[in-house]
């Protein structure tokens, strides 16, 4: 994990989960805006999967559990396509309030994923 | 609109269903990896936090299925975690050894934002509300 990319995600993610979240409770349907932020949200975590692939290698390890990590990540990466494909059949305003929850979620998974690879002793 | 699912998947409820999702996915993907790696230190929680992750996916797929029966099984599942949630809460206080701090039940769920202590309650009040016979709403 690079420290920067990290925060940047967890901003990222808070960022279109408190959009998508306010939007869906005032009552919008799925957007292209909701819906491209959980895509943004996804496209780090994939950036974030190929980095993590590659810092050990390079000598950046996580002080942590590796395996716990990538528990963290493997979840992680399913959760927003999920969260997409439920908003496009059911298009309706909890659609996007379940798209701000999924965003939510995954700015915990990161903020945890973080501790694992900067602060955990293993 | 016309709803064609599942009675209970709609509306505000289909983003409690997300949480229990993520809740399911977090708490069981979290207990496989205690389970493979650290069984030893604590394996009554962690035998209990696997056995919770699996009855979230079971309220999960309850709350989106159809019909009585799973209505009495999501009744069922969330029932039991309510449960937990208060018995591995107060046990964790009592007896810190037998269940450390990052099993999802310890603390009242503490961990997890107490998501698992109000979640159940909210799924009862959900339930409740769309219990077979009561008028939409």
């Amino acid at each position: 994990m690079i420290a920067w990319f990290e925060y940047l995600q967890v901003a990222v993610a808070v960022a279109a989960g408190l959009f998508a979240l306010v939007l869906g409770l005032l009552g919008r349907r799925p957007s292209d805006y909701t819906l491209g932020a959980a895509a943004l949200v996804e496209v780090l975590l994939i950036i974030q999967v190929i980095v993590a692939l590659i810092a050990p290698a390079v000598g950046n390890a996580p002080t942590g559990s590796l395996l716990e990590f990538w528990v963290y990540l493997g979840s992680a990466v399913l959760i927003p396509p999920a969260a997409v494909l439920w908003a496009l059949v059911d298009r309706d305003r909890w659609s996007t309030a379940v798209l701000g929850v999924a965003c939510l979620a995954i700015a915990v998974m990161l903020y945890r994923m973080g501790q694992i690879w900067f602060v955990q002793t293993a | 609109m016309s709803h064609t699912g599942s009675s209970r998947a709609v509306g505000v409820g289909r983003v409690l269903i997300a949480v229990y999702a993520v809740l399911a996915l977090a708490a069981t993907a979290r207990s496989i990896y205690q389970l493979a790696s650290k069984f030893d230190q604590a394996p009554v929680a962690y035998l209990l936090s696997g056995l919770a992750g699996i009855v979230y996916i079971v309220a999960t797929v309850a709350l989106l299925g159809k019909g009585p029966v799973w209505y009495r099984i999501a009744w069922i599942t969330i029932s039991f975690e309510l449960v937990g949630v208060l018995t591995v809460g107060i046990l964790s206080l009592v007896d810190a050894e037998l269940f450390p701090a990052d099993t999802v039940w310890s603390y009242f769920g503490r961990g997890y934002v107490f998501i698992p202590l109000v979640l159940p309650v909210l799924g009862m009040l959900w339930l409740y509300r769309r219990r077979p016979g009561a008028v939409a709403g």
